[in-house]
């Protein structure tokens, strides 16, 4: 199994470049915000092991926000970011893309402010690495590769079953199974088809995993003692804060949101940034850590095969920390609108939310917590309209599918791949075409 | 918690007319502001009071955010009603997400884009052979002066059936008028009772919150609205009024029994079959799945309605009974918030936890009671009896279609929701290669060009496919209008003095 991992630099601009980023960032699109797979400067689809690429200035709308606790803002630098999610290991993704594109590559990063002609890119990207503190992937080892194949498989058995139609009509689902079996054997031997078993998991990276799936437990049953001491007083404190905290969810300006949607519903998923400032304080910071870590441990070694709690439609998402921990970024590639995106997360895992989003600056009240918060959906959707940033260039290797159908193209390939299957294993199988 | 004044809510809202068999639907300009509030002033609108004897006719007027500004309420209380409502219908991104692309695109509708967009629509009703004189009494003598008529829809009585010839609005979500149920309690069991303030403003949603809307300070004009039951100091423009959205959907009946029998081997019964699986019902009206031995809360116990509207999709998780793809599985999949029934607590937090039931299709849909519509549609066109749609159209083949009207207090999670997430979506219910059979468009989408299928699923053996299925229906127009309250609308009637 090939693990996914992640990658994201990021670099202040130079204030005199950024218009020229701006229209280079713009160059790269077919459509606004959505890339051209094969544009001059990246041309993602030729990198097999790219799963989503986006690239975005991030110009937080929020930042004086925190006024509402009685602090000046700083100023902050304007990022740009570059991110990706990936199959293998990021060092030698970065020195294949540095390989491939270095004059797209250089042209992009040489608007940022301490990038010169004689800069190494790839030393350059690994000092601008801006990682994760949560990231989850919606299904673990499957790599852009198989889902291609898996979809080439998928779309070759509905067009033999096209031409067979009258000869399947009335087999019995485990005589269906046989015979596409022997039909994507017979493509796979003439070459039409590939189905690339599974690379061996990289020894390290089980290590790693293991230590990270026993070492958090380990960790909190050390703290536990500390955690139960402090328990009651965080509570007190965190109550004080939930009732006090201000709420900013004004109705967002139109004409941003309007701006927004011209990069939205152009395809099956869409792509959503949202940037903020913490809350202040102690208190804010560790719950933001610790929920965040929770996250991530659940994303890593529960949440593995396509379902993050009860949602089914985001690919791939994460949070990162920016300037001290001040402030947070929350990128994820998600399947149809921001609207029924915000209304699954509202009306399934609102809780998960109230956790992890409550602790930036302005997020409708909560209570204890998990309570509350989204489920004023109002407030909620225009809270996190109003932090959603534009992604200049966004890029999809597979462009057509959503979460769900590389999840069924998946089954479909895993039967296939079962010498047999018992009636009811072959009745579902079957039903999935 | 104060009962709702049905008298300052517009009839429509608590009834469909079924009795007005004739109605009518002017698209209006205003031509002169002072006239149009004076016409507004001396016009009987209908209220929801049930009256006796039960009125013969009927009045209701619904103005789009461009009418109100003509009518003179100002731009800043305007901007307090809801984006989608102030944008309109064709703004670009929203085209995207209610498949009015291609042929539906609203650079060819008939009425409702750029300079088409109507400020009002005013609608009349009537039993049988009193619509032109109401028409006449009910216009009156500002009429003129104050209105340009752009167009309007006349509509047919085709007696509760719509023009392809299924039964039709059998399927209504039921209005908890007495703020009775608890919507922050979950949902475990699928109900048809659905909060006040889905389908009325000012009231509570199924999240139990207020829906945004114009607030006013109070002065004299607005003395007689009612105070916002949110904000008590304010006065609630809105309450008692909700969001109407009218699209003019051109069904090709010809089109679609000629197909569904040419796909079938000839024979109008044959294709009936499959028609019956597009829709989900029988031309009658029942359902393809069966009924719920237990009642549904909302859904009433009189035979006809047990037999037509009492029944949820759970018993039929394969779709081999209603395909996922059928007409009313799509616009109501009947979820209620929870997959598998978790009764207890326990059970509750770990579905939460997403450790409930993890099949394929397991927890696809969002629950529905977010998205509920209240349609009031009306057909227009001549009765055309399938086994007489298989003839070629003659070349002055009068227009089919529906008026559709659907009521709702948040346009974009419940109509647009539903018309994108549900109808529209080729990804609907772990699908892939179609859209609603009835209404999709069966334009491409990037990277899947397939879109025109219908999959009947069947137990144990392969789905029947049905592909290249044509575009039934066109969008000929549409818009988002505001529904006042009888209040709002004396209201409006004061503007510019």
């Amino acid at each position: 199994m090939t693990p996914q991992s992640n990658f994201m630099v990021l670099a202040p601009i130079d204030p005199a470049r950024e218009a020229a980023l701006r229209t280079r960032l713009e160059s790269m699109n077919k459509a606004p915000g959505v890339a051209d797979p094969n544009n001059s400067l990246i041309p993602f689809e030729q990198f097999d092991r790219l799963h989503y690429a986006r690239l975005v200035i991030l110009n937080d709308q929020t930042t004086g926000d925190i006024r509402v606790y009685g602090l000046e803002p700083r100023t902050y630098p304007l990022y740009f970011a570059f991110l990706g999610d990936i199959d293998g290991d990021k060092e030698s993704f970065l020195e294949q893309l540095a390989h491939r594109a270095p004059s797209g590559l250089g042209t992009i990063f040489s608007c940022c402010a301490d990038f010169g002609r004689e800069t190494d890119l790839v030393r350059w990207m690994r000092e601008h690495e801006a990682p994760p503190i949560a990231n989850y992937v919606n299904w673990r080892g499957r790599t852009v590769r198989r889902a291609w194949q898996e979809a080439k498989l998928h779309d070759a058995i509905q067009t033999f079953l096209e031409i067979r139609a009258a000869e399947f009509a009335e087999l019995p689902a485990r005589e269906v199974h046989r015979r596409l079996r022997d039909f994507v054997q017979t493509e796979k031997s003439a070459g039409r088809l590939a189905l690339t078993p599974e690379a061996p998991t990289p020894g390290e990276w089980s290590i790693k995993n293991a230590l990270h799936l026993l070492g958090m437990p380990l960790l909190f049953l050390l703290a536990l003692p500390l955690l139960i001491l402090l328990t009651p007083f965080y509570l007190i404190w965190l109550r004080r804060l939930e009732k006090t905290d201000p709420e900013l969810c004004a109705r967002v300006d139109q004409a941003y949101s309007d701006g927004l949607a011209q990069a939205e519903d152009r395809l099956v998923s869409n792509q959503f940034t949202a940037m903020g400032s913490l809350k202040p304080g102690f208190v804010r910071l560790s719950t933001t850590i610790g929920v965040l870590w929770t996250v991530n441990w659940g994303a890593r070694h529960l949440f593995t095969r396509g379902r993050l709690a009860r949602i089914r439609t985001i690919h791939f998402a994460r949070w990162v920390f920016l300037d001290d921990r001040k402030r947070m970024v929350f990128f994820s590639n998600y399947d149809g609108t921001v609207e029924s995106y915000m209304d699954d997360f509202i009306n399934k895992t609102g809780f998960g939310l109230n956790m992890v989003f409550s602790n930036g600056i302005g997020y409708p009240r909560t209570n204890w917590l998990a309570l509350d918060g989204c489920q004023d959906e109002r407030k909620y959707k225009d809270f996190l309209r109003r932090h959603t940033l534009p992604s200049q260039v966004w890029y999809k290797a597979y462009p057509g599918l959503s979460a769900i159908d590389l999840e069924r193209n998946s089954r479909i390939r895993e039967g296939l791949e079962a010498r047999r299957l018992n009636e009811e294993q072959a009745r579902e199988w079957v039903a999935l075409l | 918690m104060s009962e709702v004044d049905l008298k300052d809510v517009q009839g429509l809202v608590r009834f469909g007319y079924g009795k007005m068999t004739e109605a009518s639907y002017v698209l209006l300009r205003i031509r002169d502001a002072a006239a149009a509030r004076a016409w507004l002033r001396a016009a009987p609108i209908t209220s929801a009071v049930t009256m006796d004897p039960p009125p013969k006719v009927a009045l209701q007027v619904a103005f789009t955010a461009r009418g109100l500004a003509e009518l003179g309420l100002p731009s800043s209380v305007i901007a307090a009603f809801s984006p989608e409502f102030i944008t309109g219908m064709t703004e670009e991104s929203r085209t995207r997400r209610l498949g009015d692309v291609g042929t539906n695109a609203p650079a060819q509708w008939a009425w409702g884009y750029a300079a088409n967009v109507p400020h009002l629509v005013v609608m009349f009703f009537s039993e049988p052979r009193g619509l032109t004189s109401f028409i006449q009494s009910a216009t009156g003598s500002y009429w003129s002066d104050a209105f340009e008529e752009m167009c309007w829809l006349k509509t047919a009585d085709l007696d509760g059936i719509e023009p392809f010839g299924f039964a039709d609005g059998i399927s209504q979500p039921e209005i908890d008028w007495k703020r009775e149920r608890d919507p922050t309690k979950a949902q475990i069991d699928y109900s048809n009772v659905v909060a006040l303030g889905e389908f009325l403003l000012g009231y509570p949603n199924e999240y139990n919150k207020y829906t945004d809307r114009p607030l006013l300070d109070p002065d004299e004009r607005s003395a007689r609205l009612f105070p916002a039951e949110d904000a008590p100091e304010k006065k609630d423009l809105a309450r008692n009024g909700t969001y109407l959205v009218l699209r003019d959907l051109r069904q090709d009946v010809r089109g679609f029994w000629q197909f569904v029998s040419r796909e079938m081997g000839g024979s109008v019964a044959a294709g009936e079959k499959l028609a019956t699986a597009m829709v989900g019902r029988t031309r009658a009206g029942d359902p393809l799945v069966p009924i719920e031995e237990k009642p549904i809360p909302g859904i009433g116990s009189e035979p006809e309605e047990v037999r037509k509207n009492r029944f949820t999709y759970a018993r039929d998780p394969i779709g081999s009974a209603c395909p996922f793809g059928a007409h009313i599985r799509r616009a109501n999949p009947r979820n209620p918030d929870f997959p598998g029934r978790p009764a207890s607590l326990l059970k509750r937090i770990v579905t939460m936890l997403g450790f409930g039931p993890r099949g394929f299709r397991d927890d696809l849909m969002s629950p529905v009671r977010f998205h509920r519509i209240l349609r009031r549609g009306r057909e227009y066109g001549p009765e055309l009896l399938p086994e007489n749609a298989l003839s070629p159209a003659p070349p002055d083949d009068p227009a089919r279609g529906l008026h559709f009207v659907c009521l709702n207090a948040n346009i974009s999670r419940q109509f647009e929701f539903l018309q994108n997430a549900w109808i529209v979506n080729t990804k609907f219910s772990g699908m892939t290669s179609e859209s609603d059979p009835l209404l999709g468009t069966r334009t491409e989408v990037a990277g899947c060009p397939v879109t025109a299928d219908f999959n009947q699923p069947r137990a144990g053996r392969l789905r029947r496919r049905v592909s290249a299925l044509p575009q039934f229906v066109t969008v000929r127009g549409g818009a988002y209008f505001f529904l006042p309250s009888l209040r709002a609308l004396r209201y409006f009637a004061t503007l510019g003095r």
